[in-house]
This record gives C-alpha cells, sequence and structure tokens, in this order.
C-alpha cells in the first residue's frame, strides 16, 4: 500500500515539475524531487480536485496534495473528482472514509485576467468549518497560491506554521559552470541569481527575503558579496587581505557576521551590511569561523579550533567569552540555530564519515539524522521542524530535506551537474 | 690606397687640365678658393652598434627553480616539509630582488570536510608559505596569503593520489 501511494505522489510530482518546467525563468530542469518516509502521527485528509482547476496553468489541488503529503504530518486520502466550496457536503460519509478533514476549493478566471482561487477547509468529527478564504492573483502566482493555502491547512491542523510558500537558494555546478539559483521549498520555479566561471560557496539569506549574500572566488581569492535579488545589485561586503567568507546576516538585518583572516588566521568579524564598521569578535590563535546569529540576536554559534579538533561554541554577538556547546567526538562544524532555539543542527564526524546531527538543546539528546556519509552546509526552515542540507548520493552533489525528528525525508537532485550550498529562506509577506 | 687620396688626385688632376685648356687673357687671375671635399656618401664600415640581449625572466626559465610553484602537504599538516625549503627559498630571493614583484599564495585542501572549515584549513597552508618568505626577508606588501579551500581541486579523484595532490600552496605571480 506504502508503494502505491508513493508511486502515485511520485506521478504527482512529476506531472506538477513538468508543469512547472514550462514556466520556469530558468532553461535549466527542475530540481526533481523524492519524497519517504512518513512523521511519527499523520493527519489524515481528503483533498477534492478544485472546481475548474484546468482554467489556471497549474493544478492547484494537486500541488496542495503534493506539499502536505510530502510534509511527513498527513495521510492524504485519494479522491476522485472536484467539489467546489459552495456545493454541499457529506462530512460524516468522509470521516467514515477516513478522513479528520476535507479540503474542496474552486478557481474562477476574473474579468481582469487573474485568477480567483476558493477553499474551503472542514472537520469531518466535528462537522464544522474551519477555513473559509480566498487568494485572487495573477496567473504567474497560481503556484504560490496552491502553498499559501497548503500552508493556511498546515497550520490550522498541526498549529505549526507552513513552509510551503518558502524559498531556499542553493549552487549548481556544471563544469567550470556555477550558478546560485532560487526555487521554490518544493523545487520549482528555478531562478538564476548570478552565474559565474569561478566557485561560489555559503549563500545567507536576509531576513527579509530580498538578498542573498555569498562567496565568490571569482577574484581568484574568496570575498563576500551581497545581492539584491530583485534589482541584481551587487554590494562588495568584505574583500580584506586574505580570506572573506562565511557571511551570516543578524535577525534585525543591520550586521553580517564573517570569516576574515586579515590579521592572520581566521577569525569572526562584523561588519553593517553595506560593508562599513568592521568589528572583531573572536580573538584567538586558532581557526574561529562560521558564524550564525541566535533569532533573538543575542547569539552567535561558532565552529572553531581551539581545544584542537573543531567544535562548536556560543559567545554574545558582541564577542568575548565563549562556552563551548558540542563534546561527541573529534570533530563538529558547521553550526545551524533553529529559529526557536530548541534544535542545533550541525555536521559530524565519526568513522570518517561526515552526518548531520541534531541536538536538542532542552535536553542535550543527540540525534543523527542521515545514512549518508558527505552531508554539508545544513540550514534550517523557518518553521524549525525541518533541515535541507547538502549530500552526495551516487558521486552527484544532491540536496536533502529531513524532519528534525528524522523521520520524514526528501531528496532534490538535478538532472545535470551538481547541487551544494542550500540555505533556506524566511517566511515573506 | 685611401679613396679619398685617389679622388683629391683626380680633383687636382682636373683642376689642373682645365686652368690648362683656359685662354688666359689677362694675367691676373682671381685666387681659386680651394673648395673643401664634398662628404662622401659612404657607410661606414667600421662602426659597431651595440645590443642588448634581452634578459630571460628567471621566473620563466624552464630549468629553474621558479617555475615550480606548489608546496604540498601531508593529511592534516600545514608545515612546510624540508623538501620544499629551496622552493621557498628560491621565491624568497627571487621576490626580494625584485621588489615590484607581488605573488599571492592560495592554499589548497582535498575533498574531505565542511567548506568553510577546510578554506580556513587552506589559508594555514598558504601562511606557512608567506610566512617562511617573510622570514627570509620578503616583504609583507608583496605577499597575500588565500585560500580556495576544497573549491578548486587540481585531481579529480577520491582516493589518496588525487587527495595528495590536492593539499597544496600554490605561489601565483
Amino acid at each position: 500500500m506504502p508503494t502505491l501511494r508513493m508511486n502515485v505522489l511520485k506521478r504527482y510530482l512529476r506531472n506538477t515539475l513538468l508543469l512547472g518546467a514550462f514556466l520556469s525563468f530558468s532553461a535549466q530542469a527542475q530540481l526533481q524531487v523524492e519524497t519517504y518516509g512518513v512523521g511519527a502521527t499523520q493527519i489524515p485528509i481528503a483533498i477534492s480536485g478544485f472546481t475548474n482547476e484546468e482554467l489556471a496553468p497549474e493544478m492547484v489541488s494537486k500541488i496542495i496534495k503534493a506539499d502536505l503529503n510530502g510534509s511527513g504530518y498527513f495521510k492524504v486520502l485519494n479522491t476522485l473528482g472536484s467539489t467546489s466550496e459552495t456545493d454541499t457536503v457529506n462530512l460524516p460519509d468522509w470521516k467514515s472514509q477516513g478522513a479528520d478533514a476535507l479540503l474542496v476549493g474552486s478557481v474562477q478566471k476574473l474579468d481582469d485576467g487573474r485568477f480567483d482561487v476558493r477553499y474551503k477547509l472542514y472537520d469531518t468529527n466535528k462537522s464544522s468549518t474551519l477555513l473559509a478564504f480566498a487568494i485572487a492573483g495573477s496567473s504567474q502566482y497560481t503556484r504560490l497560491t496552491a502553498h499559501k493555502i497548503a500552508d493556511a491547512v498546515f497550520e490550522k491542523l498541526t498549529g505549526i506554521r507552513g513552509v510551503f510558500s518558502t524559498r531556499i537558494a542553493y549552487v549548481t555546478k556544471n563544469g567550470s559552470n556555477y550558478q546560485l539559483e532560487i526555487a521554490d521549498a518544493d523545487g520549482s520555479g528555478i531562478q538564476v541569481a548570478i552565474r559565474s566561471k569561478e566557485p561560489i560557496i555559503s549563500p545567507s539569506w536576509s531576513p527579509d527575503g530580498t538578498k542573498v549574500a555569498y562567496v565568490s572566488f571569482e577574484l581568484k581569492k574568496p570575498v563576500v558579496y551581497a545581492q539584491n535579488l530583485m534589482t541584481g545589485q551587487r554590494t562588495l561586503i568584505a574583500n580584506y587581505k586574505g580570506n572573506n567568507s562565511a557571511p551570516a546576516w543578524s535577525p534585525d538585518g543591520s550586521k553580517i557576521a564573517l570569516a576574515l583572516s586579515k590579521d592572520g588566521l581566521t577569525q569572526i568579524y562584523s561588519v553593517n551590511v553595506d560593508g562599513t564598521n568592521l568589528q572583531r569578535l573572536t580573538n584567538t590563535s586558532g581557526i574561529d569561523t562560521e558564524p550564525q546569529y541566535s533569532l533573538d540576536g543575542q547569539s552567535i554559534y561558532f565552529t572553531s579550533d581551539r581545544s584542537g579538533g573543531p567544535q562548536i561554541y556560543r559567545m554574545n554577538a558582541s564577542g568575548g567569552e565563549a562556552k563551548r556547546v558540542t563534546f561527541t567526538g573529534g570533530y563538529n562544524i558547521t553550526p545551524r540555530i533553529s529559529p526557536d532555539g530548541q534544535t542545533l543542527a550541525y555536521i559530524s564526524r565519526r568513522d570518517n564519515k561526515f552526518q548531520l546531527y541534531a541536538l536538542d538543546l532542552g535536553s542535550n539528546q543527540e540525534l543523527r539524522l542521515t545514512d549518508t556519509s558527505d552531508d554539508d552546509s545544513p540550514s534550517f526552515a523557518p518553521n524549525s521542524k525541518y533541515i535541507v542540507y547538502a549530500t552526495e548520493v551516487n558521486q552527484r552533489g544532491s540536496l536533502g530535506v529531513v524532519s528534525v525528528d528524522g523521520r520524514t525525508k526528501q531528496r532534490l537532485t538535478t538532472q545535470a551537474g551538481d547541487v551544494r550550498n542550500p540555505t533556506w529562506g524566511p517566511f515573506m509577506k | 690606397m685611401s679613396s679619398i687620396s685617389t679622388k683629391l688626385a683626380l680633383v687636382l688632376a682636373a683642376a689642373a687640365l682645365m686652368s690648362a685648356c683656359s685662354t688666359p687673357k689677362e694675367e691676373v687671375k682671381a685666387p681659386v678658393a680651394e673648395a673643401p671635399p664634398a662628404p662622401a656618401p659612404v657607410v661606414e664600415n667600421r662602426v659597431v652598434a651595440p645590443v642588448v640581449a634581452p634578459e630571460v625572466d628567471p621566473l620563466n626559465d624552464p630549468k629553474g627553480m621558479l617555475v615550480k610553484r606548489s608546496v604540498y602537504f601531508d593529511f592534516d599538516s600545514y608545515a612546510i616539509k624540508s623538501e620544499f625549503d629551496p622552493l621557498v627559498s628560491a621565491h624568497a630571493k627571487y621576490l626580494s630582488s625584485h621588489t615590484a614583484r607581488k605573488i599571492l599564495v592560495q592554499g589548497n585542501t582535498d575533498e574531505r570536510g565542511g567548506r568553510e572549515y577546510n578554506l580556513a584549513l587552506g589559508q594555514k597552508r598558504a601562511l606557512a608559505v608567506t610566512k617562511s618568505m617573510s622570514a627570509l626577508g620578503v616583504a609583507a606588501g608583496q605577499m597575500e596569503a588565500v585560500s580556495l579551500g576544497k573549491e578548486k581541486p587540481k585531481a579529480a579523484g577520491h582516493d589518496e593520489a588525487a587527495w595528495a595532490e590536492n593539499r597544496r600552496a600554490d605561489i601565483v605571480y
């Protein structure tokens, strides 16, 4: 049974991705998504086709089904036909078919050319209406509308904010061609932010989701730029003598923390977002790098080998004394703190494997999240429930998404070349 | 026999002949000022034009030490092995005597490990080279130590041979 569902899911995803390919701004193929594993508890939900949804460029109910199915929190029941938000529904009947919730809706084309999508979410247990809304938007926003509906359903039924309408940034490499790309969280809608003949690494989103900072090797050494995604304008953040790397935005958007080797070995500094007001935050005789602000802006987590091998530490955002956070194994790097402050994700080398781990900061319990052996660059979804990371499968770079409990997994691959360095974008208005 | 004296003789002879043929009407002759001989348009075959041979830049001398630009490192190590001391000294000597020259030293690591941490490790390799050169007298302003981490491997394989090739600092002029 699970196998059948997986094939059905894959077909949905493939169809969705194919549709997406015609709308993509890039000639490049979409990221192919495979989902496997399910969460501890799944809410059974019936999602009907939306009436007249074939009028819009995308089938919204299919996108919503794929989103909720891939989340691990839902079991989407197969349904036939379409039901609009004005149709009469037999909720006890749906309940007897195993659904705890029912989503129905319709699509209409408005006079101005935009599409009006209406939906209703029912609770079959209480025979009540949970949500009833309409979203109107021009045709190129059909996918986004579907993702927003999925987000609303997800939050209503789980209490957790959905991330289906968020975006990810990542780097692709095809021979000597590097690209920084922005895609929807489901891998479609790829747009190319920058193309280069030299490597790009360590992209980092601004808190408002309009800019990405990254390290470029176009000047034959690592240099940090911040790029406005809408205008393409680049600001040079740091090109000091030596290395300039590991940019991380402060949560209020005013500063960028970075790793600079201008004074000899690699240490952590911060600058204002226009590149001025350089401040040094660490002062050790080893390597201090990979700074990451906590969401409240008060602390910075970072990698340091001051005690021998690289471990993760935490210090005040203005620098000073640091407290060690990781103690298992001799090599723990690339710290990422969840927005809710509860989980620390990092890469640990054990038995010559580099794998993604999550540390519950409350219970101090550590959990290995992957079975691959070359993991890198973890990044939390803004709802703190998922981590996207880079890994290697069949000697090709691909991305993985895993839930913080390790149960739900996705893999995202390109058709050609390697994908690496993913970073999950913020909630946007 | 000098061509000049021959010509002089001819000129004198011609002058004598011409004065012999003319009909002297009067005894008083205007004094004939002897014009200096016209400058002889002749190529001087004793001139030597000096040529300065182009200096072969020792940097590009295929037989010299300076064409070697790479220092290799052991795993997890940033120490320059003694076998590379002559290479480092040769470049240090060149830079000391060519103070307008500048180098970028690019450190690299093998593919294992995180990208940012490896960037910092590669930096340690580049720094080892620039520190050695500094100790040999090269000015800080002539050198910059940077890292490419594991981003630009020279060898594409996934075995020790490839990894050893990639644990490297390159001197770039």
